[in-house]
Parts: structure tokens; sequence; C-alpha cells
């Protein structure tokens, strides 16, 4: 095997290896080893501060309930955001320079604010002018938050998708006779959402891992806000608590993360499609302001 | 109409903010880039190592990682690193979240940037007899730092809108300020505003301006 870096290694390269392999464990099991004796000092490895999470309990009165919050938030913005986004997107394409420039500022403008910003912002906005009960407000501020936030790199998702097919689709279909609107709704949109699949599915994770602000910041009862009463029912298991709930949002998120690469993969294997595909990674690249993913090269 | 301001030290919010900013970026740079050189290095063991950390600490959302080193680290091991004054030791816990968390990104961003640099690149520095330490800091690193302007700028400005989330854990920074101030004012659209447009100064700036810098020295294939 030989990469930009190194060629298939001869004996005295192996050995070397060796030796570097067996420092790193060392060192690596010395940091371990430490690590262990400083739990065990401050006795957070007694059984009973992680015995809670082994039964029904934990996980029905304070995991599940935030779980369903966090899930319920996500899959809220994510609904919202996506109609709004392709809206915006879509308007940013447009023939008419108003248009495109309206909604370039307000994609640009959100991109640039932290979402907790527009959650703060949102929590205000429905305390002060809407009559939406107290118990509600923070789910309502989290969820306004994240579609403001997401609907703007969704956009982007969306104009990257349109951009990212040949050009020749659409040239293909004003030849036929079709309309503008025409060619946007029955050619480039339903193959745009194919191409973007994978940059939706991948920001669905960064949706998922935002939730948690409400939690920490906004009184939203999310999976991360369970780790407060939790910690505290069960004898301040504040380590084992957190490395529960990190636990389950390593495994939804990595189950996306994972699913999104399988349909880019899959999505660029297809032999019906014209190849188009906006990546899982390119998500990092839309939600910076000021930043475009470019068509076709 | 901007008296609701008065009494409030807008700049000091937005210092900190910015002092988060550079600490982390600094120390995730070179965390970053350790973790990169452990990526693509000949010995398993290390990308193992590299490629576990990566895939769990992206998938952690940030405020867990900067809530646990307050409520974990801090008060449960009572790790203070090194200020006796609680506001220093947040603010230093928060940066240590964020250079935890962002060096996974640098380091993919590092990656990818390696990958750019054609293999032929490095044959002709072997065939050369440069070895491997060579190979890598005079040949691969300066291309790859070169093709990666682009995407360390997206980790920056992410970076910048992720040090709200210090804010969760008292550091006395923008999104706090603005929290404190919308619970005393009744100036909510004016507030949001000021604080709205703080953060576009701070990150469509840094946007362009990397976004051209990435372009001019971008290595033309």
């Amino acid at each position: 095997m030989s990469s930009v870096l190194y060629d298939a290694q001869g004996p005295k390269a192996k050995r070397r290896n060796i030796v570097i392999s067996v420092v790193f464990v060392a060192v690596l099991a010395a940091v371990l080893w430490w690590m262990y004796g400083a739990l065990d000092e401050k006795g957070q490895l007694a059984w009973d501060l992680w015995k809670p999470f082994f039964h029904g309990e934990a996980w029905s009165t304070y995991l599940w309930p935030g779980l369903q919050n966090t899930l319920k938030a996500a899959a809220l913005a994510m609904i919202i955001a996506l109609p709004l986004g392709a809206v915006l997107g879509i308007a940013r394409l447009s023939d008419h320079a108003w248009v495109r420039g309206v909604a370039g500022v307000v994609v640009e403008f959100f991109r640039s604010i932290p979402v907790l910003v527009l959650m703060i912002f949102g929590l205000a906005l429905f305390s002060e002018y809407t009559n939406v009960s107290t118990d509600d407000r923070p789910l309502y501020a989290v969820v306004t938050g994240l579609v403001l936030y997401n609907a703007s790199v969704l956009a982007e998702i969306v104009r990257a998708g349109i951009l990212s097919l040949p050009r020749g689709q659409a040239e293909a279909a004003s030849a036929i006779g079709l309309r503008k609107n025409q060619t946007m709704r029955f050619i480039l949109l339903p193959q745009a959402v194919t191409a973007m699949l994978p940059a939706i599915v991948s920001q669905l994770v960064v949706i998922v891992k935002d939730t948690a602000l409400g939690g920490a910041v906004l009184t939203f009862p999310d999976l991360m806000a369970a780790v407060g009463p939790m910690s505290a029912y069960y004898g301040a298991n504040t380590l084992a608590s957190f490395t529960v709930v990190a636990l389950i949002f390593i495994v939804i998120n990595f189950s996306l993360t994972s699913f999104a690469s399988w349909l880019e993969r899959r999505l660029r294997q297809g032999k019906k499609s014209t190849g188009a595909v906006v990546t899982a990674d390119a998500v990092e690249e839309l939600s910076t302001p000021g930043e475009h993913v470019e068509g076709k090269k | 109409m901007f008296d609701f301001l008065e009494g409030y030290n807008l700049w000091e919010a937005f210092w900190t903010t910015v002092q988060l900013t550079v600490l982390s970026a600094v120390g995730s740079l070179i965390w970053g880039t350790l973790l990169a050189a452990m990526r693509v290095g000949p010995v398993p063991l290390m990308r193992g190592f590299g490629t576990a950390y990566v895939n769990i600490v992206r998938n952690i959302p940030l405020t867990v990682i900067i809530l646990f080193t307050s409520l974990g680290l801090n008060q449960t091991f009572e790790v203070t690193l090194g200020s006796d004054m609680t506001d220093t030791t947040n603010f230093r816990l928060a940066v240590l979240g964020l250079i935890a968390y962002t060096s996974a990104f640098v380091c993919e961003a590092l990656r990818s940037g390696i990958n750019t640099v054609p293999v032929g690149q490095a044959e002709a520095a072997r065939a050369l007899g440069l070895n491997f330490t060579q190979v890598l800091t005079l040949v691969v690193l300066p291309q790859a730092f070169r093709s990666v302007v682009g995407p360390l700028a997206n980790v920056l400005i992410a970076l910048t809108k992720n040090t709200t989330v210090a804010a969760a854990i008292g550091v006395a920074e923008a999104a706090l300020l603005m929290k404190e101030m919308i619970e005393n004012e009744a100036q909510l659209v004016l507030i949001s505003a000021v604080f709205a447009f703080g953060f576009v100064c701070l990150t469509l700036p840094t946007g362009l301006i990397l976004g051209w810098v990435s372009k001019k020295v971008a290595v033309k294939r």
C-alpha cells in the first residue's frame, strides 16, 4: 500500500512502526490509567452511580422524555425549514435581480448569526408578543432558532443541488418549449432533490446537535437538560449521566452520518441519474456566510 | 434611540467572544494538525485513535462537551486549569471544550488537503532521497495548507459562532449579555439587531477575506 506520504514498508520501517506503536500504546495506557485513578479517587466508578442506566426507571423518567423532546424539536425544525429553504434557494436563482437580492440578503444574514442568538431572540419574541404558554415557549424558541438558521443553510443546499445539474438539462427543457417555471418544477427540482439528499441528511446531524443548546440555555426539557435532575436524583452521578447522554447523541448522529455517506456512494454509482451529488461534507461550506458551492466545472 | 446600551459593556462582551475564538482557533489548529498527522501516518494504531476521536467528538453536541467541562471536570474533578477565580476558570474550560470539539473539524479539513496533493509529488520527493519528515514538511504540507485555507476559514467562522455556547457555563460573552439585556430592557428588536450586527461584522468579513485569500494561494492543478 502506498499513499502520498509513505511507500510500502520495508523491514526497517516495519520495525520502526512497531516501536512507535508500542510507545503510543504505552502513553495511551498511562493516560487511561491516570484517568482511572482520578475516577476511582472521586468514587465515580461506584456501581451505584452507573446502575440506574441498566434499569427502566432512568430511561422512562429522564432519558426517554428528553430524547423525545430533542427529536421532536429536530423533526419540527426540519419539516418547517425544508420548504422555506427550498423557496429561498430557488429565489436566489431567480432571473429578477430584486428577488435574488432579497433572498441573498436573508440567507447571508441568518448564516452569519449563531443559532443561540436566534433562539434567545425567539424566546423573547414569544414571551412579549404572543400568548404561547410558558411551558411551550422554549420549544417554540428552539424551533424558531433552528428554522431560521437551517432554512438559510438548506437554501444553499437547494441552490447547490440545482447548480450541480448538467446545463443541458435546462437547455433541453427550454428546447422542447417548457417555461422557466415548468423547467424548475418538472426537470430541475426532482433531480436536485436526489442530488442533495446526502447533504440534507448530514444537515440533520447539525440540527440534532443544536437542539442541545435549548436544553442548556433556554430551559427546554430535552435530552441535554435531563442530565441535571437525573444526576441529582441518582446521587451526583454527573459523569455517568453525561456519558450516557453523549452515547445516545453519538449513536443517533453516527447513524445519520453513515446513512448520508451510504446515500452519497449509492447516488454516485447510480446509472440512471445525471451524476450530480451535493456531498455530505459540503454542509460545512454551505453554513458559512459568503461561501457558495459552485456548480459542475 | 440607543440609550438602552448604557450600563452594559458591549465591547467587553464582544472582546470576550473574540478572545474565545482566537485562543480556541490556535489550540485547535495545533491539536487538529497532530490528529491529522496521526490519521495519515503509517502507524495503524495511531490512525485508529485519530479516526475514533474524530468520529466520536464530531457527533457529540458542543453544548454537551462544554457543560461537561464545567459540571464534570470542574465540579466533580476540581480541575481549575490553574486559576483561582470562577470567571477565569469557566473561560479556560470553555476554551478547552472548544478546542476539543473544533480540532476534529480542523483534522478533517487538513486531511482532505493532504489528499489533494498528487502522489507524484511525494514520489518525486522520495526519488530525490528525502525521508518521511522531509517529504511531509517540505513538499506535502505546504501544498496541503495552501489548498485548505478555504475549509479552515469555514471552521474558523463556525468556531466564532460556536463560542456563544460558552454562555451555557456563564462565560460573559456576547450571547450571555444579549440574554441579560433582553431580560432587563424592553427593546427586544433593537437589542437583537445590535447583536446580530456584531456577529455579522465578525463572520461575514472573515468569510469574504479568507475566501479571497484561499483563491489567491490555492495551488492551481
